[in-house]
């Protein structure tokens, strides 16, 4: 039953990503949006802790939360997947349920 | 404190310290609103944008696809308001892996310690 896990929040800011990684299975996946996508951003001081999740839980980050902050797609942890929000909603319905670390 | 009279106006140093990161919150937007109403009083401004905030002044900002404004192009217009003393925390930009190439207006880098300093030196501080 896979779970397909959401984080809004930033890493530097809030324990989301922290909370969710804690309770993240292999084989599920993880959703970096708004603020959240900083995440994804290569050289930060999270970015062992999310490429060493990565082994194990597949990432997605949203392309216009992105842009929208200036991050091009080149400074994203290779590995991690760019969707858009029609991909937002195939993962949301691929997976057997949603859970939102807001 | 020092409270410099001109013209029979008082100016006071305004520190506006920024921490949050752009369009997940209101902080930043909201910042900027207050900091051209500081400098319209003529008064001496600086911001400091420290924690998430550094990504505040990220080159390359576009925001079309989330459906909201891009008020990234209002840092370069500061100086228009006579608002030039911007600081980036170096610690904040290292742990976020941004340099001063990242940043869409020119800003002087200064150390945690360099910016309690400033701070220190402040008559007011607006933490956003």
């Amino acid at each position: 039953m896979s779970i397909l896990h959401t984080v809004n929040k930033s890493p530097f800011e809030k324990s989301s990503l922290d909370s969710c990684l804690k309770y993240a299975k292999g084989g599920s996946a993880v959703l970096l949006y708004e603020d959240g996508v900083y995440a994804a951003l290569k050289g930060t001081n999270m970015e062992d802790k999310v490429k060493s999740a990565a082994q194990g839980i597949k990432f997605y980050v949203l392309g216009p939360d992105l842009k929208a902050r200036g991050i091009a797609d080149d400074r994203v942890i290779d590995g991690i997947a760019i969707v858009d929000y029609a991909g937002f909603v195939d993962l949301s319905v691929e997976s057997d349920k949603v859970s939102a670390w807001v | 404190m020092s409270e410099e009279m001109m013209e029979g106006e008082v100016v006071k140093k305004f520190m506006y310290i920024n921490r949050r990161a752009p369009y997940g919150s209101i902080y930043a937007l909201e910042s900027l609103e207050v900091v051209l109403i500081g400098a319209a009083f003529d008064q001496d401004v600086s911001l400091a944008f420290v924690d998430d905030g550094v990504f505040e002044l990220k080159k390359d900002q576009e925001t079309a696809g989330i459906d909201m404004k891009n008020f990234s192009p209002t840092y370069r217009a500061l100086e228009m308001y006579d608002v030039e003393k911007l600081y980036v925390s170096k610690e904040s930009m290292d742990a976020r892996g941004l340099t001063v190439d990242d940043l869409i207006v020119d800003v002087e880098v200064k150390t945690d310690a360099e910016l309690a300093d400033l701070f220190d030196d402040q008559d007011v501080i607006f933490s956003f």
